[in-house]
């Protein structure tokens, strides 16, 4: 047993992180190349080349030593973040973060085996203090992960409400609103009321609703929608609604939602014509005027 | 109906009734109370009778909330000013107010509805317009009438 050993053993249990920390930056180089190769191959991160991976490994090997040595999260937080940021657009998924972290929590941890297995009390006394701070340390940037992913996934949504459904005038009274992408309640919501204020400003008579760009729909949607109609009609304009795919049609006729006082036409053009005939409008080819 | 002890009685009438041709035209100015809408369902049945009008339009722009006992008493009236011969359009309801009243599931499916004055006007016009069409064509003794 060597002298340093003994001096450990009898300093306090707060000398023993330090103690681990001159472990871990003694060996960094080793143990950051034995962690990026565990990396590669348990496949993690296969949407980065093996020097990113390197790249990053020795960043966040770095991080986390000093998260063991300060026990403060807070840079570690902001870079497992800022690395959260770069990651996710190239598709890497919380697993992989996970199962990289706990990897590396296991290399270390098999590197203090190596260097105590001798002395059994201090290698357990060793890893009480480890273990703690490792798994802290884990859950702080699992946490940061999916709190960048969930902040991505907030912007994404709010942009795509910004992209508001536009009400448009096609003719004199007549308005049509093309709907593309899934049709959540809080967008209906949003699309009825663009729809009642458009019917006045617009003098509107007839609309036309597009949902051809609706993949799906749900039962309170689909009433959302009726209600959308019903609310037109006090307004003095009648709805037409044109595009449903099979698979609405299909759902609409199974969960048995009262489309009695719906008009539907097939496609965007039919409703348009159906429209139109309403209105009093004919449309001739120009052509065909002369003759 | 008049009730003198009430405050509402000795303030300008919260609805006024205008005669247009042969139409009545009713604008709700205020929010009316039960009593009041009461009062304004008599009154305008009453001129249906008198002046022998075709069409009534109930111009509702003015209301923020339209309840439960407002949509009947309009129902209700439509369907009355129906018996004693004059189609009813009910105009100017809000975006707001249209959606809570379907949110609430008020509905007025059995009147008709319009944008506004000028809307309702067409409506009646082409409601009876048609009647006075057929009427016209029955006097000639065509049979070709539908």
């Amino acid at each position: 047993m060597t002298t340093g050993d003994t001096v450990i053993r009898e300093t306090g249990d707060d000398m023993l992180l330090p103690e681990l920390v001159a472990h871990l930056r003694e060996n960094r180089t080793e143990l950051r190349q034995e962690w990026a190769a565990r990396n590669t191959d348990a496949r993690l991160l296969s949407a980065m080349t093996n020097q990113e991976i390197f790249s990053e490994a020795t960043s966040v090997y770095d991080n986390y030593v000093e998260v063991l040595e300060t026990g403060n999260v807070e840079a570690l937080q902001h870079y497992a973040r800022d690395l959260s940021e770069r990651i996710i657009p190239r598709g890497v998924e919380t697993n992989e973060v996970v199962g990289i972290v706990l990897l590396l929590r296991d290399v270390l941890a098999r590197s203090l085996f190596e260097k105590y297995h001798r002395d059994f009390p201090l290698l357990n006394r060793i890893l009480d203090a480890y273990e703690p701070a490792a798994n802290r340390i884990a859950n702080t940037v699992a946490v940061s992960f999916v709190e960048e992913r969930e902040r991505v996934i907030r912007q994404q949504q709010d942009a795509l409400r910004e992209l508001s459904t536009p009400v448009l005038q096609v003719r004199e009274r007549l308005l049509i609103l093309p709907i593309i992408g899934i049709l959540d309640t809080q967008r209906a919501q949003q699309l009825t009321e663009q729809l009642l204020r458009g019917i006045r400003t617009h003098r509107a008579k007839v609309v036309v609703v597009d949902i051809t760009g609706v993949p799906e729909i749900d039962e309170t949607v689909a009433n959302h929608l009726v209600e959308t109609v019903d609310a037109s009609r006090l307004m003095g304009a009648g709805v037409i609604v044109t595009g449903l795919s099979a698979e609405i049609a299909q759902t609409l006729v199974t969960i048995g939602v009262d489309l009695s006082k719906l008009s539907t036409v097939g496609d965007l053009q039919g409703g348009i014509e159906e429209a139109e005939r309403v209105l009093g409008f004919k449309v001739i080819r120009s052509g065909d005027a002369e003759t | 109906m008049p009730k003198p002890e009430n405050p509402a009685f000795h303030q300008p009438p919260p609805v006024s009734i205008l005669r247009q041709g042969g139409y009545l035209i009713a604008s709700i100015h205020t929010a009316l109370d039960d009593t009041q809408l009461q009062r304004f369902q008599h009154d305008l049945i009453d001129q249906v009778g008198r002046y022998r009008v075709k069409g009534i339009i109930i111009d509702v722009a003015a209301l923020d909330i339209v309840d439960s006992y407002a949509t009947h008493t309009l129902r209700n009236l439509a369907r009355m000013a129906g018996l004693r011969g004059a189609s009813t359009v009910i105009v100017g309801i809000n975006p707001d107010v249209a959606y809570t009243m379907v949110r609430l599931g008020l509905n007025l499916n059995t009147v008709h509805t319009a944008l506004d004055l000028d809307e309702g006007l067409a409506v009646l016009n082409k409601a009876t317009g048609d009647d006075r069409s057929r009427r016209g064509l029955t006097q000639r003794g065509q049979t070709t009438a539908r």
